[in-house]
Order: C-alpha cells, then sequence, then structure tokens
C-alpha cells in the first residue's frame, strides 16, 4: 500500500508543472489547460487527504469541482472563440484590456 | 507491487504535464492534458475512488478535454507562439520562481503530515459518494445544476454571431 504523502508530492509537482505553464505560455488555450492541470492536482490531493483521514467529503468536493471547471471551460472557451473572432489573433500579450 | 505500479503511474503523469507545457502546438498538448487525466483517474483507483475515477474518465476525459480540442481546431493552432518572445527575460524567470513555489508547498504540506493513522477500507463507491452528495450536499448539489445551466445560458449569448 502506497502511504497517501506520495499522492500529495505528486500532487504538488502536478500544481508547480501548472503554474509555470500558465506563465510561461502565450496560447490562451494552453493556459487553459494548464489550469486544468492544477485544478487536478487540487483534488488528487483531495482525495488522498480524504483517504488519509478516512473522510469520505473529500470525494463530495472533487465532485463539485469537476462540475466547476467543466461550467469554467465552456465560458472561458466561448470567451476565447469570442475574442479570436474580433482581435484575429490569440495571445495573451495582446489582451490587456477588458472591452475594445 | 502498489509501490511499482505508483512509480510508474506518476512518472507518466509528470512527463505528460511537462509535455504540455513545453509542447509548442496545442493539439498536442491536449493530448498530453489526455494522458494525464487518464493517469490521474488510475491514481483515484489505487486511492479507492471508484466513482471519482469513472466521472473523471467520463466527464474531463470525455468532455472537457473534446471541447478543448474542438477549439483549437477553429482557432487554427501553431500560429500564436511563432514569433520571438517579447517578455523572454521575464517568463525565463517562471522556472525558478516555479521550483521554488514546489518546495515551499512540499514543504508546508509534508510538514504537517503527522497526525492520527489512517482508519483503512474507506470506500469511494458510487453508493458510498451519492449517498453523502444527496445527504450532506444536497443543497450545492441542487445548486451545481444552476450553475450549469448559467454556463450553458452564458455560452449561447457569447457564441451568438452578433455578440
Amino acid at each position: 500500500m502506497v502511504p497517501e504523502s506520495y499522492y500529495v508530492a505528486l500532487s504538488a509537482v502536478l500544481f508547480s508543472i501548472g503554474v509555470v505553464g500558465v506563465v510561461i505560455r502565450r496560447n490562451p488555450l494552453v493556459i487553459f489547460m494548464s489550469i486544468e492541470l492544477m485544478l487536478n492536482a487540487a483534488n488528487l490531493a483531495l482525495v488522498a487527504f480524504g483517504q488519509r483521514f478516512g473522510n469520505l467529503d473529500g470525494q463530495a468536493v472533487v465532485f463539485f469541482v469537476m462540475a466547476v471547471a467543466a461550467a469554467e471551460v465552456a465560458v472561458g472557451l466561448a470567451i476565447i472563440v469570442t475574442i479570436f473572432r474580433v482581435r484575429r489573433r490569440l495571445s495573451v500579450d495582446d489582451l490587456s484590456v477588458m472591452r475594445w | 507491487m502498489g509501490t511499482v505500479a505508483f512509480v510508474l503511474i506518476a512518472g507518466v503523469a509528470v512527463g505528460s504535464a511537462l509535455g504540455l507545457v513545453i509542447k509548442r502546438n496545442p493539439i498536442h498538448g491536449a493530448l498530453f492534458l489526455v494522458v494525464n487525466l487518464g493517469t490521474v483517474a488510475a491514481l483515484y483507483l489505487m486511492l479507492g475512488a471508484e466513482f471519482l475515477a469513472a466521472a473523471q474518465v467520463i466527464v474531463y476525459a470525455g468532455a472537457i478535454m473534446v471541447l478543448f480540442v474542438f477549439a483549437i481546431m477553429v482557432l487554427i493552432p501553431g500560429k500564436e507562439e511563432a514569433g520571438p518572445d517579447p517578455r523572454r527575460g521575464a517568463r525565463l524567470l517562471a522556472l525558478p520562481v516555479g521550483g521554488l513555489l514546489l518546495l515551499l508547498l512540499v514543504f508546508v504540506v509534508m510538514g504537517r503530515w503527522s497526525g492520527p493513522s489512517a482508519p483503512t477500507g474507506l470506500s469511494g463507491s458510487a453508493g458510498a459518494v451519492g449517498r453523502l452528495l444527496f445527504t450532506s450536499y444536497l443543497f450545492p448539489f441542487e445548486l451545481t445544476s444552476v450553475l450549469l445551466l448559467a454556463a450553458m445560458v452564458g455560452v449561447l449569448l457569447l457564441a451568438r454571431r452578433r455578440a
């Protein structure tokens, strides 16, 4: 049986990779996918901690995180597609204003 | 046996996460992310969270990633990061800062690890999680449906031709 601390350490690694991805990439789609990576890392930590302390609440929270992530991805991708339709290019360095 | 499986799966998970961040083509990144989500589902299974493993494959790898791939296809991939990076110095700084964040996370989380030993044999089956969702978490569960409806309406509004 693998100790739960290994899972939490792995989740910290995945979360850090996601943070670096958000910072170094310029394509908003890849930034979005890095955010998904971070959400997943947090979910893994929640399940591992829930298992560690014998509590099922962590898994219920992970379920809600999944539902919120689905809604967030739908809205976020719609915003990115709309921006691309107006601007014809896609780089986060150009997107410094909220309206145009 | 369990440790070997964990090391293998963790290696694939870290490798695919790095692939997502490093690969220039967003389609390759999306496929790497699918692999990563699959490995996390396998880890859920190893932790005994069977329902979440199934939900992970269905919701994340199935629904969310299909949406991502569609959006990437619509938005003409591979042209966005072709030119020289105007903020190269600032972005290179992200690597040591990311390493520092990792150290901090591991330090904080592992430092708090001592506590009562785990009661083993916690079941994350669909029945157990569903019973919890429909008793203690009934109100947030219903709110989730409102959230999804709001997201759907918002996306329709944004995606209209004349937005």
